[in-house]
């Protein structure tokens, strides 16, 4: 029979354990902070100032007026000047900047023909219509930088000329659901709980049991008629408060500094975030009894880390990646939370409606500690 | 039955290319002290590990108060008490926290706890230091408090591996008197070490040497049996003395005490006195002695080694 007098006693021994090591216990409040404050406002996706160049051909009021409207855009930055392709070029190998306007010389006829002036007599041949006005060089291995150059594509020529131009009629229209102003916060504080709660959660529990053996208390633990469930059970309820106190860090910082509210149900905020935390402090239960040393599970904690943040969809879209890595995805309780906890706080989803995820954590849970009741043996052979 | 609740027969257990206990036979009386003599790497951890459950024997048979072992090990947890040779209660909890944990892990209930864990801080001195981290304790308290940590739930059986190789002769003392309170009051004790003055004070002992018992008994009936006569000699130049006595047939050794050489004389010499005097490295203003045989000269004679 399982007992809770044993439970409780690990518990309190846990907690006291984790008191009086200073350095452990602050830094259940310093990572939250500090990794929000530096991610909120370090992570961006809407990418500006890109140091740019120009190669200008031609010299006139007209091209002069385009850098201007390029500069307008905030896109990019125009930091330097060159006389020709082949000094632009090697200024982006050099990485002195990561992309060049390149302006020909006819700008003013090409301009004069292309169709979003309109300049209607003579009529344009097909030739002159498709002629751009001018061209972007880019480094193009970094595909974000490469998308916002791309961006400026399309860029409205209106200001260009002293006229009104023919607007093009867009094909389609975009309605923004949730993120209307395209901040890159309500994603990334939400998303950081998930990272900082995997990282933090499985750290702890998996150096718990390795510790009691590197200390030399293991041989006394298992003299003593304590079951391993009990072990188990009392090693990971303080830290699910823990987490739990993470998680209040980081959302009431979201709100109060990024303006990131919880749109959806706290009580559903609750039930998501406890069925994680138990998921990841299980994960790290099972790392500990595989490890031989804290050593081994600090470097088995990383490697179920650096997954978590790369294809949990906390950086790249999920929808994004090949069939073989979302079923790898699928395996880590990140990707689940991830879901959820986006859900939850930015399109007020309720967790009936993400049903499988919640499922899939609890058996997450209860497989792990079945797994590493079962491998944490009472013996020393 | 009588009253034997330990005991093992033909008990062996094997690591990789170590045969760390090699087909022990052991029998153990309710109320004994019974004590495992033998240096470091002779088995004594490894037998007592598999005595509590927590080695699996290669081969051989354990019953522990009528249990096998390791099969049935959770059913004498709780009448079991185990003093690790390490210390192995937290460093990072006071005396007091670690007491409070174990009787929790014990399941006493709680209305006892006080009174037992107060009984256990007056037995074993620890009053004064029961808000003390047991990390910051000295070799000698933190051995009290493991003694109190493994008697704290009345154990039937207490074993002890090496449980005074970490503090002084006089904490050790005073520890002995304490196993022999406990022993008074029924527990039957197991412990094990490599000081010879402790082997002394068991009821019962096992010499143990690489794995294999070379032999058991009561102090008394050790030295009575051991098959040798010791004689103490009294000379001049003791060191050129021994190397010329050891290579002789029926000398088992020879050790130097202060100003005498202690030599063991294989008993199928009939006048060990004699024997001696013959030989041409003793001169006749050298003092022979016929002297007591002490528990080291046992561990002399059964293993063949000079020191545990």
């Amino acid at each position: 029979m399982t007992s809770w007098l044993r439970i409780k006693a690990i518990f309190f021994k846990e907690l006291i354990q984790l008191k009086r090591d200073r350095m452990t216990f602050g830094m259940i409040v310093m990572i939250p902070l500090i990794q929000l404050l530096l991610f909120g406002y370090a992570i961006n996706t809407n990418i500006r100032h890109i140091p740019a160049g120009v190669v200008d051909m031609s010299q006139t009021g007209i091209s002069r007026l385009l850098i201007q409207t390029v500069q307008a855009t905030q896109v990019v930055d125009v930091q330097h000047y060159f006389q020709n392709e082949e000094q632009a070029q090697a200024a982006i190998a050099r990485a002195d900047i990561r992309a060049v306007l390149f302006i020909p010389q006819d700008i003013s006829q090409r301009l004069a023909r292309h169709p979003s002036v309109g300049l209607g007599t003579p009529a344009s041949t097909d030739e002159e219509t498709t002629r751009p006005i001018a061209q972007w060089i880019v480094d193009g291995s970094d595909t974000i930088v490469a998308g916002a150059i791309k961006g400026l594509k399309g860029m409205p020529l209106v200001e260009l000329l002293n006229k009104p131009a023919n607007r093009s009629v867009p094909t389609f229209e975009i309605t923004l659901l949730f993120n209307p102003e395209q901040r890159t916060v309500v994603n990334i504080v939400p998303g950081l709980v998930g990272i900082i709660l995997t990282m933090t959660m499985i750290m702890f529990t998996s150096a718990a049991i390795v510790r009691e053996r590197e200390r030399g208390n293991m041989e006394m633990l298992i003299t003593t008629p304590v079951r391993p469930i009990e072990l188990m059970l009392g090693k990971i309820i303080p830290y699910i408060f823990i987490g739990s106190i993470q998680v209040s860090i980081i959302l009431g910082l979201g709100y109060t500094l990024f303006n990131v509210p919880v749109n959806g149900g706290l009580w559903d905020l609750a039930g998501a975030t406890f069925l994680f935390i138990t998921a990841s402090l299980t994960l790290g239960l099972v790392i500990s009894t595989i490890a031989k040393n804290q050593l081994q599970s600090m470097q088995m904690t990383v490697f179920i880390l650096m997954p978590s943040i790369l294809l949990s969809g906390f950086m790249f879209p999920y929808e994004g990646m090949p069939e073989a890595a979302q079923y790898i995805a699928e395996a880590l309780p990140a990707t689940h939370f991830m879901r959820m906890i986006r859900g939850i706080v930015a399109r007020e989803v309720d967790l009936f409606a993400m049903s499988y995820d919640v499922y899939w954590l609890a058996l997450f849970t209860l497989a792990g500690l079945v797994v590493a009741s079962l491998r944490f043996m009472k013996r020393l052979d | 039955m009588s009253n034997v609740i330990i005991k093992a027969s033909k008990l062996t257990r094997h690591f990789e290319h170590v045969k760390a206990v090699q087909a022990l036979d052991l029998e153990i009386e309710q109320g004994q002290i019974y004590g495992f003599l033998g240096p470091n790497g002779s088995g004594k951890t490894t037998a007592m590990r598999m005595l509590i459950g927590l080695l699996s024997p290669t081969s051989g048979e354990i019953q522990v108060l009528g249990h096998a072992l390791p099969q049935q090990a959770e059913a004498v947890r709780l009448q079991i008490g185990y003093m690790t040779q390490k210390f192995s209660l937290y460093d990072d909890l006071t005396v007091l926290e670690n007491l409070k944990f174990i009787a929790n892990i014990y399941g006493l209930p709680v209305k006892h706890q006080s009174k037992r864990i107060n009984e256990l801080l007056s037995i074993y001195g620890l009053e004064k230091k029961q808000s003390q981290l047991a990390g910051s304790m000295s070799g000698g308290q933190r051995q009290r408090l493991s003694l109190a940590a493994a008697t704290l739930h009345h154990p039937k059986i207490l074993f002890l591996d090496e449980p005074t190789s970490a503090v002084d002769p006089e904490n050790r003392r005073d520890f002995w008197e304490q196993l022999f309170d406990l022993s008074d009051q029924g527990t039957t004790i197991l412990v094990s070490t490599h000081y010879m003055d402790e082997a002394e004070r068991c009821h019962k002992l096992a010499i143990l040497e690489t794995g294999i018992k070379r032999a058991d008994g009561s102090p008394q009936t050790l030295m009575q049996n051991m098959g040798a006569n010791v004689i103490e000699i009294e000379a001049q130049d003791l060191r050129g003395l021994k190397q010329s006595l050891l290579p002789l047939d029926g000398v088992i050794s020879a050790a130097q005490l202060g100003t005498r050489l202690r030599v063991l004389i294989s008993d199928h010499i009939q006048n060990p006195v004699a024997f001696l005097q013959q030989q041409n490295c003793i001169h006749p203003q050298d003092v022979l002695e016929n002297v007591r045989p002490s528990l080291e000269d046992v561990f002399v004679t059964s293993t063949g080694r000079s020191t545990p």
